[in-house]
This record gives structure tokens, C-alpha cells and sequence, in this order.
């Protein structure tokens, strides 16, 4: 059997218990005495352990086995949680960390020991050494009563499923020749715990632990059944060995997971017939006491799910099909697209034509919305690792800082989840390192003493907005404008008519960094520049609202899906183009009187604000068609304002078209496509419209 | 039809003309011939390419031979034809020619190889085919010029 198949399992449930354990730890740092907390983190730590043993990843086991120890002695109440030990418990999961990313790109845990790790553990334990002895002694008083329980468990004869299987005749004579032989024939039954995932697996290992003893003859299921997880929760299997009954029955209990193993020596059964009678029998009398089990285990389940978060019921789906859903959906609209233009042109309007025309029109639309939906993730799973990375940075830079973070349910594109993570840790990064100032200054200057750094995202129409910001010192304008003068991206007199927004934008200039230290927390200045290119790569945009000695907000505005969106389909010249709604502001009529010009660019004064004109002709290098020249003068200009952050700019167009739901395609390998083409999408009646991304032209 | 067509060494070739010469492309490129249909111009692209098409849901950019053979351009015609040509990776592109008008079967001791030092980089050989003379495109040459400029 491949353990390979559950290596998948394997790293989501690692995954998953280290953030239990960082956010844990993170509990307990703020509140030693928290008890749920600690018990909470044993859970974690034992499973982390019963899995990496079950893989088979020794190391990993290791280290987690006396993690676990340490928690043990925590819960025990005989050690003390204190920062030096939260430390090395960071450390360990970091270590953790390191064999898992290891696991997923090699599928081995490599060879780092971590012994300096486990050294630092065990020192921690041995304080208590005194108080180990007792513990140990209690445990086992605990471990004799739980045997106890056990073998009281045991005399209601129920769990001995294995009474109950029906034993061929030439298996009968393999286990006599083995009595003869002076080995012991042993039947067990062993019972897996309820909320196993690996089930087949656990098998496999009890299989495998018991085979380096002795031999099994039978098995109830079959293995093949057993492999194949054809079984419920417990199996039953025939063991032939020369080892004693408690060592058999300790190797199977030392598998992870599993509840227990009821054992016994097996006394064959003399005769043919007479093993059916008993088989008979024992089904008998094990069937009324068979209601009884499971009627226990019911009355055992409700607890459980007490204590255990209701779990979502899910389905996991390679993101790759998801894609193909995504896909079919866009060629539907498409198709919905060209079934409505073709309405539009027939002669005969049928009522109940346009009626189910405009149903499939809503279907396509929720049709659209719930796969878009399928592939939102909130963004908690990025940014569920930023309150340790800010209290690990708190501890590196000797900063007072707390991180508030607000929306986490906040949903995203999964293609967009899995790009924002960087980003968005280097703005927190930012923020600590040169945000805040240090505690220090901060009392001086009357500030509370501990820095606050907020990340709060939330749904704004079609986009999602991610603030991070900090009550810090603020960007000073004047430095900027010094830092870019030394290192001549502007000369003096540019920076003299530079706007507070223009400057602060320099720091989105690659190279840049305004902190005196260079410190291995925010980089080089080979940060923000790189920051900026993703966003903009995911669709979105950032921008920075800053006030000296109060704090700065970096803005991160994303698109809330990437394939289909709302655009507005305009005329230029004869060609038709695509303008995304979501960066339109409105659409006004100028007068050509009202046109002024500024350095001999043309702008408007639109109710107050000077807004730049850009003939879309002239930037598509469309030829004007020719008549109509005169009369656009006298009729006036459509104009469409688009904003960029708070810039604005109107792009001249000739008529407008309408509003339409807009599926994006990319143009295609070979063809260099300018910038200001973000791509093209295909109208209903199968022509083709290219997009016109507009913050290019703002 | 060809009487080669039993030889092991044979190769289909799809016949394209160009003003009066003719030209072939290997038919293992060939995805699909359609008719010449409404292109949408890409403003600021490479010149010889014409603009994008859709073809059933696809958006394939167009180029014109002619163009890319710095031939003078011609009026379109009821002949003319889109050649969608299948590169590497299933990128697809199309290419605008005057008339497509057979499919022959060229036996490898029909086919005149060109040596690499040859001027024409766009050939690999020149084929006979009932007394005409036919350059044999190629294609994949074609395409990765496109593709490092």
C-alpha cells in the first residue's frame, strides 16, 4: 500500500494544525493561565505528532513528540508558560513549517534534526524534573484506571467483534499447525478513533506493526477491503506469533488514532460444525448487544460535535476545473450575448420569445455569480499568519505593536488569494519598520505607548478594498522630495511643484526607501515598486493617504473576478470599444467652447476640477471618418470621466453604445499588444472589441 | 489523384497562392481554413499583423504573408482565406492569404531541400508537382521569428 495518496491530507491537516497552534500560542503569550487555550494546542500538537508518525516522517515526529511533552507538563500544571518558552515553541513551529514545505516540494522531511530545538525542550522539561516523577507516577495511576475502564469495557463481551467471524476449515488447520508449533494464535479486534481521516491507512500500519511480529492469517474485512477503506471503525484480524499478547496488543495501540485493540489468545474451535454453531450463537447473542453499541455511539456523538466547530460541508475541487466551469460559463454568455442581438434585429417580436430570452438572461447572470462565488476564498487564509509575523517583528525591532484586523471573511478570486499574500505582508512590514516609531519616541510625543496597525478589508461594489494602515509617524513630504533629489530621479525645481500626492508616489519608484537604517525587516527599497507591479498585474491599484505624525494608509483596491465584467461599449470613429464600468465616473457632453487648454493640453473644467481630455482616436491611432468632422464641432464632445485613485481624466469618444456584461479574453500569443489594451471580448454578433484599460490614460 | 500516395515517405501540402507563385505548408499545421471574416484592428501592434478574429469563441491574431513578405497589399477577394495555423502549446494564429486551392501528397524525392545558408529563411525546400514549381513554407520558422521579435 502507497501512503502517498494521504500526503495530500497529509499537508492540508499540517497546515491547518500549525495555525491552530500559532493563534493558540499567540492566546497563551497574552494569557498564561488559559487552560482551553493549552488543551486546545496539546490537541493540535498530538495530532500534528499521530500524523507525521503515520507518514512516516520521523524528524518531524520527533520534534512535535516532545512539543507535546512540554504542553503535557503545561496542562499538568507543573511548568509555567513564559516568553522564553513561547519562543522556542515559535521556533519549533517554524521548524514544523520548514518539514512541511519541505514534505510538499520533495515529499521527504530532509534532514534537518533541529536538535539545538529539541535540546532547548527538553531543558524546559527538566526544570520540573523534580515534579516529572510525580507526574509520571499519576500517569500511571491514570494509565492503570484507564486500563481498567478498559477491561471493564471488555467483560461487556461486545467489542470482541472477532467471536463473530466465521473461520474456514483450512484456516483452522493453519492455526492448529501453529499451536503445534508452540506459537500463539491471537484474535483482536481493534477499534479506530471516530474522527480519523487516514482510516485505511491506520490499518495499514497496524497491519504492517503487527507483521514484524508475527503473521496474520485472517482479517475481517478482507485487506483488500481494508485498503480500499471498505470498513466501518473497526476491523478484526488472526494472529499467528511467537511474541507475548501485551506486546502485540502495544503494537497496534501505539498507532496513532487508534482507540483501542481488544485481544485475546484464540481457542480453536474443535470442530466444523460446531464453529458454526457458534457462530451462530455468538451472532445471537451479539446482535441485541450490537444495538447497544451503537446506540452508545450515538449517545457519544452529539458530545463530540459539542465540542468539536460544526464543520462546513465541502467538496474539494481542483482549481483547475473550476477554471473549465469558468470558462464554459464565459462561452454561455457569449452565446446569451449573440441570442440577444439577434432579437434585437428580428422583425417579428414575438412576446414569449423575449420572455424566455430575458429569463435566460437572469439564469446566465446567477449562473455566473454562483461559479464566480465557488472560487471566492475570504482572504482569512492569507492573512491568518500576520498577528505572529507582527509579534515576531515586535520582539526583532523592540517596537510596541498591536495588529487589529477587520473583514477577514472578505472574499477574493482564489487566483487573486494566492498573489496577495506578499503584497500585503509588505505594507505590514512597512508599517512596523518604518511606520511606527519607536516606543521610545512614541511616549515622548504623547503617543499611547504600544503602535497600532490596523488591516481592514471590505467589499466595495465590485472591488475589494484592503487598508493597511498605522498610527505612526506619518510620510514627511519634504524627505521624500530631498531623497529623490540625492538620488536624482527629480531635479530641485520639479520637486518645488511637486504635489504632497506626487511625491508620496515616488515611493513607488523602484529603489527607493526613505528609512536612514537599512534593516533585514522592510528591505532595500526594492519593495513598494514591486508591491505596486503585482496589484496592478491582479488588476487592482494602491495608493497611499498619509498625514505627518498621525499615521499612512496603503490602499489596496482589487477586482472582485477577473474574467467577467460590467464595461461600457463606446464608438471611436467606427471601431468599437470596451471601457471597464468599474472605473467610470460619469459621462458628460462638452461644448467645444469649453475646451481650454493648459501647457497646450486640452482639459476641462468640470464642476470645479480641471480634468485633462484625451482624444481616444488620437491614442488608438484611428483614422477620424471624415464627414462627420464638422458636426462633432458644433454638437458638442461625449465624454467619458474615468478615475484613477482621485485622478481623473475624459476620454473623447464619438457615440456611446450601452452598458453590457463582458467576457475577457487574452489576445493571443504572437501579437504585441500596447498597454492600454487589457484585452478583448467578443460581442454578440461574434465581432470582436478590444478593452481599453483606462488607467493607463489617467 | 497522386500515385505516390502508397510511397512511405510522402508529406500532405496544403497549396496557397500569393499573386501568380504558389506556395505549400505542411498540412500537420493546419487547424482550420476559413473564410475571410470582419478583423478587428490592434492599434500599435507589429505591422503585419492585421488585427484579431474570433473563431468560435477564440481570439486568434491575424497577420497578412504579404505584409510579412514585404509583397504589396491586394484587394480581398471572394478566394481570399484565413489559414489558422496550430503552433507549439496550442497557440493559435492566422494568416491571411489570397487563395488556398489544393491538397497534394509530395514524395520526399520530390522535394528539392534548401541548404541553411539560403537567403529565403521562410522555405525549407521547393516541391514538383505536375510540372509546377511549389516554395514549401516554414511554418515554425514563421512563428518563432514572431515570437522573438
Amino acid at each position: 500500500m502507497d501512503l502517498s495518496q494521504y500526503l495530500e491530507i497529509f499537508i492540508d491537516e499540517t497546515k491547518e494544525h500549525l495555525q491552530t497552534l500559532n493563534d493558540q500560542v499567540l492566546i497563551l503569550e497574552a494569557e498564561p493561565e488559559n487552560i482551553d487555550t493549552v488543551n486546545e494546542i496539546f490537541r493540535a500538537a498530538h495530532s500534528l505528532k499521530g500524523m507525521a508518525g503515520t507518514m512516516g516522517f520521523k524528524r518531524m515526529q520527533r520534534l512535535t513528540h516532545d512539543m507535546e511533552n512540554v504542553f503535557s507538563e503545561i496542562r499538568n500544571g507543573k511548568l509555567n508558560v513564559n516568553a522564553d518558552m513561547v519562543d522556542i515553541v515559535f521556533k519549533c513551529l517554524d521548524a514544523i513549517e520548514g518539514y512541511l514545505t519541505c514534505i510538499i516540494e520533495t515529499a521527504d522531511e530532509g534532514t534537518e534534526d533541529n536538535e539545538e530545538l529539541i535540546g532547548l525542550l527538553n531543558d524546559a522539561l527538566n526544570d520540573t524534573s523534580e515534579e516529572n516523577k510525580q507526574e509520571s507516577e499519576t500517569k500511571q495511576q491514570e494509565k492503570a484506571e484507564k486500563a481498567d475502564e478498559k477491561s471493564d469495557e471488555n467483560t461487556e463481551g461486545d467489542k470482541r467483534k472477532y467471536l463473530s467471524v466465521p473461520i474456514a476449515d483450512f484456516e483452522k488447520n493453519a492455526m492448529s499447525e501453529a499451536k503445534a508449533k508452540g506459537l500463539n494464535v491471537y484474535a483482536a479486534t481493534v477499534y479506530i478513533q471516530e474522527s480519523c481521516l487516514l482510516k485505511a491507512a491506520r490499518a495499514f500500519l497496524v497491519f504492517k506493526g503487527v507483521e514484524g511480529k508475527g503473521e496474520v492469517i485472517k482479517s475481517v474485512p478482507n485487506a483488500q477491503d481494508i485498503e480500499d477503506e471498505r470498513f466501518e471503525l473497526d476491523f478484526s484480524m488472526f494472529i499467528v506469533s511467537e511474541s507475548p499478547i501485551d506486546e502485540i496488543k502495544n503494537i497496534i495501540e501505539s498507532v496513532s488514532e487508534i482507540e483501542e485493540a481488544v485481544i485475546e489468545e484464540f481457542d480453536i474451535p474443535e470442530e466444523v460444525h460446531e464453529t458454526v454453531q457458534k457462530v451462530d450463537e455468538s451472532k445471537k447473542s451479539d446482535e441485541p448487544k450490537k444495538e447497544v453499541v451503537e446506540k452508545k455511539e450515538e449517545k457519544k456523538a452529539p458530545v463530540k460535535t459539542n465540542n468539536k466547530p460544526v464543520v462546513n460541508r465541502s467538496v474539494r475541487v481542483d482549481i483547475d476545473k473550476l477554471d473549465d466551469l469558468m470558462n464554459l460559463v464565459s462561452e454561455l454568455i457569449i452565446a446569451k450575448n449573440g441570442l440577444v442581438s439577434v432579437t434585437g434585429v428580428a422583425t417579428t417580436q414575438d412576446q414569449q420569445f423575449n420572455e424566455q430570452i430575458e429569463y435566460l438572461e437572469r439564469v446566465t447572470t446567477n449562473l455566473h455569480e454562483s461559479v464566480m462565488k465557488t472560487r471566492m476564498v475570504p482572504i482569512e487564509s492569507v492573512v491568518n499568519r500576520f498577528p505572529r509575523m507582527i509579534r515576531d517583528l515586535s520582539k526583532k525591532l523592540n517596537k510596541e505593536m498591536e495588529l487589529i484586523m477587520t473583514g477577514e471573511d472578505t472574499e477574493l478570486d482564489r487566483t487573486v488569494i494566492d498573489e496577495i499574500g506578499d503584497p500585503l505582508m509588505h505594507m505590514l512590514r512597512n508599517a512596523a519598520d518604518h511606520g511606527l516609531e519607536s516606543t521610545i519616541d512614541r511616549l515622548k510625543i504623547g503617543k499611547p505607548q504600544v503602535g497600532t496597525i490596523r488591516l481592514d478589508a471590505y467589499q466595495d461594489g465590485n472591488n475589494v478594498t484592503i487598508e493597511v494602515s498605522d498610527d505612526g509617524a506619518g510620510i514627511d513630504v519634504e524627505k521624500i522630495k530631498q531623497k529623490a533629489i540625492d538620488k536624482g530621479a527629480i531635479t530641485e525645481e520639479q520637486a518645488e511643484y511637486m504635489s504632497e500626492k506626487e511625491a508620496v508616489d515616488l515611493l513607488f519608484q523602484p529603489a527607493f526607501s526613505t528609512a536612514e537604517k537599512i534593516s533585514d525587516v522592510s528591505g532595500r527599497g526594492v519593495g513598494l515598486d514591486v508591491v505596486k507591479n503585482k496589484i496592478e498585474g491582479l488588476g487592482g491599484d494602491v495608493e497611499v493617504a498619509s498625514k505627518l505624525g498621525e499615521g499612512t494608509t496603503f490602499i489596496v483596491r482589487l477586482p472582485l473576478t477577473l474574467a467577467i465584467i460590467q464595461a461600457l461599449m463606446v464608438d471611436v470613429c467606427g471601431e468599437k470599444y470596451a471601457l471597464p464600468l468599474n472605473s467610470i465616473v460619469t459621462i458628460e457632453e462638452i461644448l467645444p467652447e469649453d475646451i481650454k487648454y493648459v501647457h497646450t493640453k486640452e482639459v476641462i473644467n468640470l464642476r470645479g476640477t480641471v480634468i485633462p481630455l484625451v482624444r481616444l482616436n488620437e491614442v488608438l491611432d484611428v483614422e477620424p471618418l471624415e464627414v462627420e468632422d464638422d458636426e462633432l464641432n458644433d454638437e458638442g464632445l461625449v465624454v467619458v470621466i474615468v478615475k484613477k485613485g482621485d485622478k481623473q481624466a475624459g476620454l473623447v469618444i464619438d457615440k456611446l453604445l450601452g452598458q453590457q456584461e463582458i467576457v475577457i479574453k487574452p489576445l493571443g500569443k504572437f501579437i504585441h499588444v500596447p498597454r492600454l489594451i487589457s484585452g478583448a471580448t467578443i460581442l454578440g454578433n461574434g465581432e470582436v472589441a478590444l478593452i481599453i484599460d483606462s488607467n493607463t490614460l489617467v | 489523384m497522386d500515385t505516390n500516395i502508397s510511397s512511405v515517405n510522402t508529406k500532405q501540402y496544403i497549396i496557397l497562392r500569393f499573386d501568380s507563385e504558389q506556395y505549400g505548408i505542411d498540412i500537420s499545421y493546419i487547424d482550420n481554413i476559413v473564410r475571410l471574416q470582419p478583423i478587428t484592428r490592434v492599434p500599435h501592434t507589429q505591422s503585419y499583423f492585421l488585427g484579431i478574429i474570433n473563431l468560435r469563441g477564440e481570439i486568434i491574431p491575424v497577420m497578412s504573408m504579404r505584409r510579412k513578405f514585404e509583397l504589396e497589399d491586394v484587394d480581398n477577394t471572394n478566394l481570399t482565406r484565413i489559414l489558422i495555423i496550430k503552433a507549439e502549446g496550442n497557440a493559435k494564429i492566422g494568416i491571411l492569404v489570397d487563395e488556398v486551392r489544393e491538397v497534394v501528397t509530395l514524395a520526399e524525392e520530390d522535394i528539392e531541400k534548401l541548404t541553411a545558408d539560403d537567403t529565403r529563411a521562410y522555405l525549407t525546400g521547393v516541391g514538383k508537382h505536375n510540372d509546377t514549381l511549389i516554395s514549401l513554407l516554414n511554418i515554425s520558422g514563421l512563428i518563432s521569428d514572431i515570437d522573438n521579435e
